[in-house]
């Protein structure tokens, strides 16, 4: 027997906003800890959360983009652990912080276009040329540092631009961030020309290609975009621990994978939103948070972030399902 | 000098090949202005892919293509769409995750000016995207649910009015009554005779003689990758084509 559930009107138009669904499952996910334990809510943990997340958050945008468009970025990780190391490297041979956080960040573009170009002109999958990356620019971390953590000193003006508090406790330089490139990335994405492209490139290539659109062009710019994003994640973690780690990042592609697919990303290219990333983000440090808080075990983390990846990605196909046969052109 | 006299379009000795595939042999074809042209001929004869040689799909490997009597090469079908060459595909139209308005001006976005920034203007890609669907009668309410929520009809409708609507000088319609109910099969065959009337030329590319018998002025047929007759209507019937089409 068929079971038919009823979506109220009301509710229906909610739902019709794409990330409903993660919102609803993220608020629920804050009321299961904050029941079990109070202190989940308390400013200090909260001012936590707020101020964590970003620094992973940011290289997850990056991935969104490029997922939209139809490719993949392994190598996120390594770019977010590279990047404050080389910069760091360069502040010990005596370039000044700010120029050696520029040549740094410059290295991250490098790197994006790189990856972008030997995607594009090889026609090889983005899976391997970045699992090349993946590997190749965790290596040359490793290389530079002989394994050790080097000190990431910069002056006080710096730590306030990229990670210093705003409103402490609860909303730092990295929030404003994060939140200042989401909506960034949510003009392009919705509201300009390259974004239709990415749409379009992700969703059907050959459709974007034969309506005159350069589709190596529109993977390219998001392949650099993701690897800058990367580097910018890595640089503010490193300004706000004062280190640059060499394993720095280590695992962060697949958080950032989970939270744009979470958000509702299509791992097949196509669709996917900005704002469904960074709830997605803040639900995986969320989880992460909150079984600390009521103390678990840490290694109870990926086995819930895996659970919630599966429910939350039938969650959506179901929803997406049920507006679409409401929705009749 | 009187360009009417000049054929709009004239591809001379088209050779193509695809690995070991000789899909094209040497194939000399033509568009007069405002001329229908149906281009017909058996599955693998060669049809698609002499169509997107001119629409800058692919170069071709021996030939050339003369646009108003110039010699064109096409690098990307930007290229072909510059010069006025607008094309409708039957299977790679429309991006299905994107909604009517996305999909209508894909690569030719309405902007506005803000400031120093130009974003897309929606409203005007809504408004005039839904004018062009109405002008060739589909009524659409919801423009902006993903066009994977269409009827096939529907889509084939959206891929038309979009290449009507940017019509310039040459239009091709590849298969544009696949899929389409025998209603919706006569509207389209209304809207090529409309684009005569207004002088724009167009090339119907099907494997139903009588959907194009009915409106082309002449009629070109491939077979094998070589063109094997190329006639005036009043020259041939439906049997007649058929008969070249099946025996060769």
């Amino acid at each position: 027997m068929k079971v038919q559930m009823k979506i109220p009107q009301g509710l229906s138009r909610i739902i019709r906003v794409k990330e409903a669904t993660i919102a609803i499952i993220t608020f629920a996910t804050i009321l299961f800890f904050y029941s079990l334990q109070p202190a989940f809510l308390s400013d200090i943990n909260a001012g936590t959360l707020l101020s964590i997340t970003p620094e992973l958050g940011i290289p997850a945008l990056g991935i969104t983009l490029l997922m939209i468009a139809g490719e993949f970025d392994l190598s996120i990780g390594s770019v977010f652990g590279f990047v404050p190391l080389f910069a760091a490297e360069l502040m010990r041979i005596g370039v000044s912080a700010e120029f050696a956080i520029a040549l740094a960040l410059l290295s991250s573009i490098l790197i994006g276009l790189t990856h972008g170009v030997i995607t594009v002109k090889s026609g090889i999958p983005s899976f391997i040329t970045t699992l090349g990356g993946m590997l190749i620019w965790r290596g040359a971390a490793l290389l530079i540092t002989g394994g050790q953590p080097r000190y990431f000193r910069v002056p006080q003006h710096i730590i306030g631009l990229t990670s210093g508090p705003i409103l402490p406790p609860f909303i730092s330089a990295q929030l404003l961030w994060f939140i200042s490139i989401m909506i960034i990335l949510w003009i392009v994405l919705e509201r300009t020309k390259l974004g239709n492209h990415i749409y379009a490139t992700g969703g059907n290539k050959e459709v974007a290609r034969y309506m005159g659109i350069n589709t190596d062009y529109v993977k390219i710019s998001c392949f650099i975009l993701s690897s800058f994003l990367a580097g910018l994640g890595g640089i503010i973690q490193s300004t706000r621990l004062g280190t640059a780690l060499p394993n720095q990042g280590d695992g962060l592609e697949f958080d950032a994978i989970a939270a744009a697919v979470i958000g509702g990303t299509s791992l097949r290219g196509g669709s996917g939103t900005v704002i469904g990333t960074v709830i997605g983000e803040f639900l995986g440090r969320i989880i992460e948070n909150g079984l600390i808080i009521i103390r678990a075990p840490s290694y109870y983390f990926r086995l819930y972030i895996g659970a919630v990846l599966i429910i939350a990605v039938i969650l959506n196909l179901y929803m997406a399902r049920r507006i679409r046969e409401r929705e009749r052109p | 000098m009187n360009m009417e006299n000049k054929p709009l379009v004239k591809m001379v000795n088209i050779h193509k090949w695809f690995g070991k595939i000789y899909a094209l042999q040497g194939v000399d074809f033509h568009v007069n202005h405002g001329e229908v042209v149906g281009l017909v001929g058996d599955n693998g004869a060669g049809k698609s892919t002499l169509i997107k040689i001119l629409s800058g799909v692919y170069p071709p490997d021996i030939g050339e293509i003369l646009f108003e009597g110039r010699k064109v090469s096409f690098k990307s079908p930007k290229d072909a769409i510059r010069l006025g060459i607008e094309t409708l595909y039957q299977d790679i139209a429309l991006v299905p995750q994107m909604n009517i308005p996305r999909n209508f001006f894909l690569g030719r976005e309405i902007e506005k000016r803000i400031g120093p920034i130009k974003l897309l203007d929606l409203k005007k890609m809504e408004r005039e995207s839904l004018r062009a669907l109405e002008a060739i009668g589909l009524r659409i309410i919801n423009p902006r649910v993903p066009v994977e929520n269409l009827s096939g009809g529907q889509r084939q409708g959206v891929a038309l009015a979009r290449a009507m609507c940017f019509k310039r000088k040459l239009l091709i319609l590849d298969e544009p009554t696949n899929n389409l109910s025998v209603k919706e099969t006569m509207k389209v065959l209304e809207y090529v005779k409309c684009l005569k009337k207004e002088g724009i030329a167009s090339i119907f590319v099907t494997h139903n003689i009588h959907h194009v018998y009915s409106i082309a002025d002449r009629i070109v047929i491939l077979s094998h990758g070589k063109k094997v007759g190329d006639y005036l209507k009043d020259e041939i019937s439906v049997d007649e084509i058929i008969q070249i089409i099946v025996s060769s």
